[in-house]
């Protein structure tokens, strides 16, 4: 590969925010306080949105944000203020058990990453000369083109979820 | 299409700067008009006088007051979260102004789907409310910032899909291509006002101003920081410059959502591209680059002082009130809006 073609820039941001995320996701898991926890998570997921906007993705990375950061983080963060959380050190928080998630990690990892070098074996994004933005029409027309019938299934999934959450809530 | 050509670096740094005068000033020009002068009049009082003509240099004198007052942090206090909380509130401002457009060139960034990043970094400051609410230690900034977030998330629904009204009919989420169809556009064949989509998404329009009205936490929307049962809400513990950030970024992001909603339903910076027979926006004349700003400006003005007449007019809202009015009212409402734009922009 000619040095002209790495995207330099890009690159180095991409290490920076892998960087980012992978502290701050060691962090969610070893914090002693909830709320901490929680805005570390919040940091993985803004580090996430801004790796999309790294290669075009400009739709998916401000859902990513309205989705996770605005919504998701915020009544995640609401539910454990509305319950507990103590200001300061908690130490019952780490189960006895966390040395099994070690190898769950593991083998999460290997088999996200078959997949993705199996399925894009050869595939490569294209570079800054054909910067090629991905269009939000093309992502709503194949929603409701070929992909139309898993997305009425997602809608319905939901739909159950929310009709259950109010029979679960409500006390009559 | 400018005639001096600015390298890219040069350009980044006057956007930057761009931003922050367009954050700051209308900010600024907010509170000494209306916080100071406007309620001020409708309460049969003079208001501040004595610093400069009018009164005029009061604000400088209020930031020289807050910023040599002491630090205070309670000591229960999560420090450092009690000191990052008012910066995400204000951050979420700065990253509200970057896909407004003042000119045909005057942008700070062409986002191609401008209109759904800014209703996506606007729910980031909830985050920052939640958290100094949490992190003061404090009961009444718990339930403050408890009330903020759960008014601030019911509220961000009714805006979104009134905003939705906006971009079926625009066609795209571009906000300067929002702004070019308003401007291009025609009434029934006649193109001598354009097309601002006030007329059209008069509903649209309503919901978003009091979803902003809500979003902002200005009354009669100011249960979170109601205060006469929450001394301030999320804020009480804060004081000196910390509270002077939360005192900013309230009156910026209202300049901010009132120029947002100037270019969606207003029809932004243009004026009516027929009067100078421009066909694009590549076509439109440079000088509008700095008439553009102004009339921005301008608009900008005339709706905060709608939120600012509205907010020293009515009575506080009641929290169950204020729930039932965003999910019973507002929302069906707008979702309406949405089926009937969308059926008569597929009939016409």
């Amino acid at each position: 590969m000619l040095a002209a073609q790495v995207l330099v820039a890009q690159n180095i941001a991409f290490g920076l925010i892998a960087a980012m995320m992978i502290v701050g996701a060691i962090r969610v898991v070893s914090s002693n306080n909830v709320v901490h926890a929680a805005l570390w998570l919040v940091l993985v997921l803004a580090g996430a949105a801004a790796q999309y906007l790294l290669v075009y993705a400009e739709f998916v990375a401000v859902t990513q944000v309205l989705v996770y950061v605005g919504a998701v983080m915020v009544l995640f963060l609401f539910g454990v203020m509305l319950t507990r959380a103590r200001i300061g050190k908690e130490n019952d928080l780490n189960n006895n058990n966390w040395a099994v998630g070690i190898p769950v990690a593991v083998v999460l990892f290997a088999a996200m990453s078959l997949a993705l070098i199996t399925g894009y074996r050869a595939d490569k994004l294209p570079g800054p000369s054909a910067a090629v933005k991905v269009d939000t029409r093309l992502i709503s027309d194949s929603i409701f083109g070929p992909y139309l019938l898993p997305f009425w299934a997602l809608s319905f999934v939901l739909l159950v979820a929310v009709i259950g959450a109010i029979v679960l809530a409500r006390k009559d | 299409m400018l005639a001096i050509t600015i390298p890219y670096w040069g350009q980044s740094l006057l956007r930057v700067l761009g931003g922050i005068v367009a954050v700051l000033l209308p900010a600024g020009t907010i509170v000494y008009l209306f916080l100071f002068k406007m309620m001020s009049f409708m309460q049969s009082r003079l208001g501040p006088m004595e610093a400069g003509p009018y009164g005029s240099l009061q604000l400088v004198a209020e930031v020289g007051k807050w910023l040599q007052k002491e630090d205070i942090m309670p000591e229960r206090a999560d420090h450092r979260i009690f000191k990052m909380a008012p910066l995400i509130v204000l951050t979420s401002t700065f990253l509200l102004i970057a896909v407004v457009p003042f000119g045909p060139d005057a942008w700070f960034t062409n986002f191609d789907v401008g209109v759904f990043y800014m209703l996506a970094v606007s729910s980031v400051s909830v985050l920052g409310i939640l958290i100094a609410g949490w992190a003061s230690a404090n009961k009444y900034s718990l339930l403050g910032g408890l009330r903020a977030a759960g008014q601030l998330i019911a509220y961000e629904l009714p805006m979104v899909l009134a905003v939705i009204g906006v971009v079926i009919q625009a066609g795209t989420m571009n906000l300067q291509q929002i702004v070019f169809a308003q401007n291009a556009g025609e009434m029934f064949g006649w193109n001598g006002l354009g097309n601002p989509y006030i007329l059209t998404q008069f509903v649209g329009f309503c919901v978003f101003m009091v979803a902003v009205q809500a979003e902002l936490t200005q009354a009669p929307f100011d249960m979170p920081i109601a205060e006469s049962e929450l001394v301030s809400g999320y804020m009480t513990e804060y004081s000196g410059f910390r509270f002077l950030i939360f005192f900013i970024a309230e009156f910026a992001t209202a300049g901010v959502f009132a120029l947002v909603a100037s270019v969606l339903f207003l029809g932004g910076w243009g004026v009516p591209f027929s009067w100078f027979g421009w066909k694009s926006i590549d076509g439109v004349a440079n000088w509008m680059n700095v008439v553009g700003p102004i009339i921005m400006f301008s608009k900008m003005m005339l709706l905060v002082f709608l939120i600012m007449w509205v907010r020293f007019t009515y009575p506080r809202f009641r929290e169950d009130q204020l729930q039932r009015f965003a999910w019973k009212v507002l929302i069906p409402v707008s979702l309406a809006n949405i089926m009937v734009t969308a059926i008569l922009k597929v009939v016409f």
